[in-house]
């Protein structure tokens, strides 16, 4: 291979598809390496501090699509302070300088400025497509701004970001030339947009494809959208109260029964579950519905239904396509009637064998359901399953859910990513690290019984990535059992485990290229804290691999060892 | 001494004499009903209990009373938790007032709490409980005001004839209706 001439290798690197393999094929050899960074149009970085803006930009200088990631997972449950950093701007800044051909940015759990976005909107002439997922420090204003800039705009989509809202005029500013938009997603802003200027940009953008209106988007609003782009192929709805005996509503189902492109449904802001069975006629081609801001409404009435155990099993009777299904508690901190339980996802899984995407909150789960599960659906890629009470057994037996994970593990031999709850044992990690061959995520919370757990994921879990641990009684024996692991992932946070600031320090000596952040959050009054002993606990580290060293611009409350 | 507790006295007494009497008693509890003493008591006891559940939160089942929050547990993002709180904000106007206040349903524990705060919102008002219906009373002009919903159906409903978590999940706005054109059918004569 190394003697065809570099256009035809060029060509062959073309078809591959994946960063990882791309990856690869640069470290065969110095020419390879060469045809391959000149070549990259899509460059992933999945953690924003293991290597420099610029250095990145110097190695692709062709590179049309940068996507970056910054803060850890956990930091979306409020576990990582607010200003722990990840910031867009050095990013957007060294693109501008070294990538001003940039037509795609993708940013995740990021702190982006409204300075970063007109940055942004003015520095890349054919950029297409912005999105922003989870990240915050943005307002409507740099909205604007790239509404306002952005000549060739395709794709804006902002999912579940923090968004300052200073009026409704950002969505105005898409100039009348703007026809080019073929996804929006503006699902996560809490204030109005002007309507009017709505439904002209939809009329006007003939190949917009996907569209998810926020909550104060009105039904009325959402059935002169429908009847101007019956194209949709995703559809997110606004605020979805009305009344299932008016006008209204009927016009709404005619409004959804012309959408036959319609693959993926979310939105149903403050519906009505009767309101629901407008959707049920699409339902035969979707594949994935979100019916994460759909309330259960609790109360003693009858005519007020629940989504619950009994609308899951209507949704496992119709959509029989559905690859990826998402199920959020509404009642977040009480015991009120319980929602959904197994039965729910038992149902779920012998409907919809094509599941391969679950999210679930329920109040209790079973070994039995588990196991059941796992028969129905060996397919699954993602299962994260939150049983809501911590460290619950399994209701009927009393016993721990190894053996439920553990089936489940066993059998869907795809699976890369897992979220575990309920009463676990070390046993767990035995069947997890001994079967879960591709696993790349894990997350763990209140399991286990003693190191031993998390050793047999570290030896066992071979393409294992990212590991996060909260209050599980791992400590420093486990953490430095195989050091060389950590080299191999792209980071692990432990918080509220055993783990010593000693512990820490010896992995920090150990492992050079490895970033050991401490993150204490004492109080400046406790001075037994200033210098604490190797012995002391500590509350949240977050270790990654790294090319730059410790950071220079973490804050304070963060000791890179 | 009844300073500190609200009265005992029943509302047919001082609906015979006109004057709430109730009201007029110095009192800690906020003005009202006799409701007030029961919600003191539990909120009390409530504040015993809670240190015992710190200790218990991770053997319970969910038979239990509810439990302390655990920082960040559910894993649920906090931009989604906050969305689905702020579903219970609803509008409230008064007849005859030009502006509207928006009040969170959540916020409340049930009717007492809601038309306390409602009191206070428009200053002016102070409560009163005839025995079917409570009214607000402007005493500058004596005007009376009814408290009503309108429900997710879109029905003008008298506050205070459901539970009232099965009120929060259905009142989509509040009106206070001045007495004279709320015609109650079957209200008993309160005076």
């Amino acid at each position: 291979m190394t003697y065809f001439p570099e256009e035809v290798v060029e060509h062959i690197f073309d078809f591959l598809v994946s960063h990882r393999d791309r990856n690869a094929v640069s470290t065969v050899s110095k020419a390879w390496y060469q045809v391959e960074r000149l070549s990259r149009r899509s460059v992933f970085v999945g953690n924003c501090y293991a290597v420099l803006p610029e250095r990145v930009m110097t190695r692709f200088p062709g590179m049309k699509c940068l996507i970056v990631k910054g803060k850890p997972h956990f930091a979306d449950f409020n576990l990582v302070p607010h200003d722990w950093g990840g910031f867009a701007l050095p990013w957007i800044e060294a693109a501008a300088h070294g990538c001003p051909g940039l037509e795609k940015l993708r940013l995740k759990r990021m702190v982006v400025s409204d300075e970063s976005l007109e940055l942004l909107a003015r520095s890349f002439p054919d950029f297409k497509a912005l999105v922003l997922v989870s990240c915050e420090g943005f307002s409507t204003d740099g909205l604007a701004a790239i509404a306002t800039h952005c000549r060739s705009l395709r794709e804006l989509d902002l999912q579940e970001n923090e968004v300052e809202d200073y009026g409704r005029q950002w969505l105005s500013c898409f100039p009348d030339s703007c026809t080019s938009l073929v996804s929006l997603n503006f699902s996560c802003l809490k204030g109005e947009v002007n309507g009017g200027a709505l439904e002209r940009l939809v009329a006007r953008c003939r190949n917009l494809r996907g569209l998810k209106l926020n909550r104060a988007v009105s039904v009325e609003s959402l059935i002169r959208i429908l009847d101007r782009a019956p194209h949709l192929v995703e559809l997110g709805t606004g605020s979805l109260t009305v009344d299932h005996h008016t006008e209204a509503y009927r016009r709404m189902i005619n409004a959804f029964h012309k959408c036959k492109s319609l693959r993926n449904l979310s939105g149903f802001w403050d519906v009505d579950p009767r309101c629901l069975q407008s959707v049920y006629p699409v339902c035969p081609n979707l594949t994935v519905l979100n019916l994460s801001y759909a309330p259960s409404i609790q109360g003693a009435d009858q005519v007020l239904d629940c989504i619950g155990d009994r609308g899951l099993v209507v949704v496992a009777s119709t959509c029989k396509q559905l690859r990826e299904l998402r199920v959020f508690p509404s009642d977040v901190y009480g015991t009120g009637t319980a929602a959904v339980t197994e039965e729910g996802l038992v149902a779920i899984s012998s409907g919809c064998s094509k599941l391969n995407s679950l999210l679930y909150f329920c109040h209790r789960m079973t070994n039995a359901a588990l196991i059941t599960v796992a028969k129905n659906c060996p397919g699954f890629v993602r299962f994260r399953l939150c049983i809501l009470d911590p460290g619950k057994s399994d209701p009927i037996t009393n016993q721990p859910l190894d053996e439920g994970f553990g089936a489940i593990v066993q059998s869907c031999k795809d699976l890369r990513r897992l979220s575990l709850s309920g009463l676990l044992t070390d046993k767990v990690f035995l069947y997890i690290g001994e079967y879960s061959a591709r696993l790349e995520m894990l997350s763990i919370a209140f399991a286990g019984d003693s190191d031993k757990g998390m050793i047999y994921v570290l030896n066992g879990c071979k393409n294992l990535r990212k590991l996060e641990i909260r209050d599980s009684p791992f400590g420093d024996a486990a953490l430095l059992e195989n050091v060389g692991k950590y080299e191999t992932m792209r980071s692990l946070w432990m918080s509220s485990c055993e783990v010593t600031l000693g512990g820490c320090k010896a992995l920090a000596a150990k492992m050079p290229r490895l970033n050991v952040e401490v993150i204490n959050e004492w109080d400046e009054s406790d001075e037994t804290e200033e210098n604490p002993s190797d012995a002391h606990k500590v509350e949240k580290m977050y270790v990654y691999r790294t090319l730059t060293g410790p950071r220079n611009e973490a804050p304070d409350f963060v000791w890179t060892l | 001494m009844s300073t500190t507790e609200t009265g005992n006295s029943s509302t047919t007494e001082s609906a015979v004499s006109g004057l709430d009497y109730e009201e007029t008693q110095l009192t800690l509890a906020p003005p009202g009903g006799s409701r007030s003493e029961l919600e003191r008591k539990r909120g009390f006891s409530e504040g015993v209990d809670l240190s015992l559940e710190t200790k218990d939160f991770l053997s319970g089942s969910s038979d239990e009373p509810p439990k302390p929050q655990v920082v960040g547990w559910p894993p649920v993002r906090s931009f989604r938790r906050n969305v689905l709180k702020s579903c219970t904000y609803v509008k409230v106007a008064v007849d005859g007032t030009p502006y509207l206040r928006k009040v969170d349903l959540e916020a409340y524990a049930g009717y007492q709490q809601l038309l306390t705060a409602l009191e206070e919102m428009f200053s002016c008002f102070t409560a009163r409980t005839y025995p079917n219906v409570r009214r607000l009373v402007d005493p500058v002009n004596g005007t009376e005001y009814v408290p009503t919903y309108e429900d997710k159906d879109g029905d003008w409903m008298l506050i205070g004839d459901v539970p009232w978590k099965m009120f929060v999940a259905s009142c989509k706005r509040l009106r206070l209706m001045k007495s004279s054109e709320f015609v109650d059918i079957g209200c008993i004569t309160e005076r």
